[in-house]
């Protein structure tokens, strides 16, 4: 379905009824049936359900059992960002570094992107990226510059709801974008830097001053700011929909069903293939070669003692 | 002096064979999606281990048909009759060059060894696996909640114990009068047979 495929434009999906286009990520999920969407009685065309119904293989019916728990995109969006790169990582805490006084550095990578600007700091690019995977329901709520945050680990800036037991969820693709950004470590929030204005107004990309451009940005904003200040590592999960490349590039069966598959992380449930309990499995081949043992010795000695007698 | 009897019918032989097919090949088709070794990609084994597990499923309710018509389900009664003999014979007489105490003939072709073990296999191990298989197929399908963890390791557990089976069996059967005896009798029917008091035998066709 994508641009070699069928080239789908935005609004065969992205319906809209009276300029309410159908498609986001919000608190409120885009769609909750998975089911075929007929236009005279649901304008709502945006899950793949809507036009393929949970039932759309007709080769392998095996993939159909599936679709209750895992979401069509997962098995149908093997690899994502094939034509252009997409930003990946964005550490700001190496941002304001300088070349012969004053001058700005900009590298780039082998994918010809920025990869180091002195007001951005170092930016990771990738190609063909393996979408990473997780239960998701639909609904997704963001931290706010309000919200206290955990600052012991990554702050995840999307909050991606819905787990394994909740029968909405369905094991989902995501882009994970991982970020290092300032943030108020006194009062453990987010901030609102400001970045662009003239120069002494704080703006950092003219001043270079965190402290600064902090302070001016949460002022602006009408927020608290206490002062301290740190770098906190962030994780924005980003659902992958789009760019389903022809049929035959899906997931294979080994690329879940095996040891070390793609949904080795998501733990607490059975995967044929992947699964097994260590003990139970010990103790079977444990036994067996046990037994084979017990056999061998037993035939050995019938063997001994019929030479014997002869 | 020994008499060559019909032992196993054509129904009986095919049976054996058909199943020792299907069973092994269910036990290399099971370990391998198992993921204990790949031989097949996944899909596949997946594939044929349910195509085998359909074909045993059709050839034991052949078997269960066979067994009520002929009354030959008689032969899995369980019995102690000489079970100590039994016990003795294979792990003390049978390295001094003795004879099974338990004499083979149509009506009673089990020892009683033999009659508990296969009487455990048709009535508890074939079922657990049925159910068991049916149940990861279809439990969401008839609409039971289970995990799919339990049902894979009483599967698994299943598997071992077939394999274990497998294993015994194969190995008692180099116990005949001759190492491959046993065998031979499979597959030809035809079974040597020590006679006591040389009396007309009552042989079936
Ligand atoms: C095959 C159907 C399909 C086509 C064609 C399609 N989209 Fe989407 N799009 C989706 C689905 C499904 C979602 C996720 C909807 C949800 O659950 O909120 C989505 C979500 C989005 C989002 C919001 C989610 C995000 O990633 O931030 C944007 C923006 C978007 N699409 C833009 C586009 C544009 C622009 C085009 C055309 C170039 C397009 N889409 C073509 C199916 C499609
Ligand atoms: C477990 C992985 C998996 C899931 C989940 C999955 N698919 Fe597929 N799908 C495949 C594979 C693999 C193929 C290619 C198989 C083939 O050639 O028939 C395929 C083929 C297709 C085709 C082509 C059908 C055909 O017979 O030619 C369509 C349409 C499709 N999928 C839509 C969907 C939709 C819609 C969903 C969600 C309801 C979905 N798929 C969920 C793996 C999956
Ligand atoms: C607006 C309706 C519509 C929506 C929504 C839609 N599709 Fe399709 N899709 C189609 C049509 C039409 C075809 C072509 C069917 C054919 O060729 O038989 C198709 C074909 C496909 C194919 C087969 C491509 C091939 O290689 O032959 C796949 C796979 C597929 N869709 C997956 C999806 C997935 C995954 C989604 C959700 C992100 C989705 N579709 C959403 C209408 C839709
Ligand atoms: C995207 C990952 C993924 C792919 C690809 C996938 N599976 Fe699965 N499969 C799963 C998960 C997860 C479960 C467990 C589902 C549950 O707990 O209900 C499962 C369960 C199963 C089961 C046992 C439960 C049942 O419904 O029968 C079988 C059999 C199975 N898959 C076969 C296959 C085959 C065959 C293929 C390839 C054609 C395949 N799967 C491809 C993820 C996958």
């Amino acid at each position: 379905m994508d641009s070699k495929g069928l080239n789908f434009s935005c609004v065969k999906c992205h319906t809209s009824t009276e300029h309410e286009i159908e498609g986001r990520f919000y608190s409120m999920p885009a769609t909750t049936t998975h089911e075929l969407a007929m236009p005279k009685d649901n304008p709502s065309r945006i899950a793949c359900e809507s036009c393929h119904s949970m039932r759309p293989h007709k080769t392998d019916p095996k993939l159909n059992d599936h679709t209750a728990r895992i979401a069509c995109e997962t098995c149908h969006v093997p690899i994502f960002a094939l034509k252009k790169p997409t930003l990946v990582t964005w550490d700001w805490s190496t941002a304001g570094k300088f070349k012969e006084g004053h001058k700005y550095i900009v590298k780039k990578d082998e994918l010809g992107m920025v990869s180091y600007h002195t007001k951005k700091g170092d930016l990771g690019w990738a190609k063909n990226v393996t979408p990473e995977y997780d239960w998701f329901n639909g609904v997704i709520t963001h931290v706010e510059v309000t919200d206290t945050i955990d600052d012991s680990r990554p702050v995840r800036m999307t909050v991606i709801h819905g787990d394994q037991n909740d029968p909405q969820s369905r094991i989902t693709p995501f882009k994970i974008f991982r970020g290092k950004q300032i943030y108020d470590a006194g009062n453990k929030t987010l901030v609102v830097p400001k970045l662009f204005g003239p120069k002494g107004s704080g703006a950092y990309w003219n001043d270079f001053d965190w402290q600064e451009s902090v302070a001016a940005g949460q002022k602006a904003a009408g927020q608290q700011f206490s002062g301290e200040l740190g770098f906190v590592e962030t994780e924005y999960l980003r659902p992958v929909a789009h760019m389903i490349p022809p049929k035959e590039k899906s997931l294979s069966c080994e690329d879940c069903h095996s040891r070390n598959g793609r949904l080795k992380n998501l733990t607490g449930f059975y995967i044929p293939g992947r699964d097994y309990s260590a003990i139970l499995d010990r103790f079977g081949w444990l036994s067996c070669l046990a037994l084979l043992v017990l056999v061998g010795l037993h035939g050995g000695l019938r063997i001994m003692t019929s030479k014997r007698r002869n | 002096m020994k008499e060559r009897i019909l032992f196993y019918t054509r129904f009986e032989r095919f049976w054996h064979w058909a199943q020792a097919l299907l069973i092994i090949l269910l036990l290399i088709t099971g370990f391998d999606l198992h993921g204990s070794y790949n031989i097949l990609p996944f899909g596949e084994a997946v594939t044929l281990h349910n195509q085998l597990a359909w074909l045993l499923i059709g050839l034991t309710a052949f078997a269960i048909f066979w067994h009520l018509t002929t009354g030959q389900w008689k032969q899995y009664i369980p019995t102690l009759d000489k079970a100590t003999e039994v016990v003795c014979f294979y792990s003390r007489d049978i390295f001094k060059g003795g004879q099974n105490p338990v004499k083979k003939d149509v009506d009673s072709k089990l020892n009683p060894m033999q009659r508990i073990t296969y009487l455990l296999l048709k009535v508890v191990l074939f079922p657990l696996q049925l159910i068991t298989g049916l149940l990861y197929l279809y439990s969401s399908e008839l609409g039971i909640t289970m995990e799919l963890s339990t049902v894979a390791y009483l599967h698994t557990i299943g598997s071992f114990a077939f394999l274990a089976f497998l294993i015994i069996h194969v190995y008692l059967a180099t116990t005949g009068h001759t190492v491959l005896a046993h065998f031979k009798a499979m597959v030809t029917g035809w079974e040597e047979i020590e006679e006591e008091k040389p009396e007309p035998s009552s042989s079936v066709q």
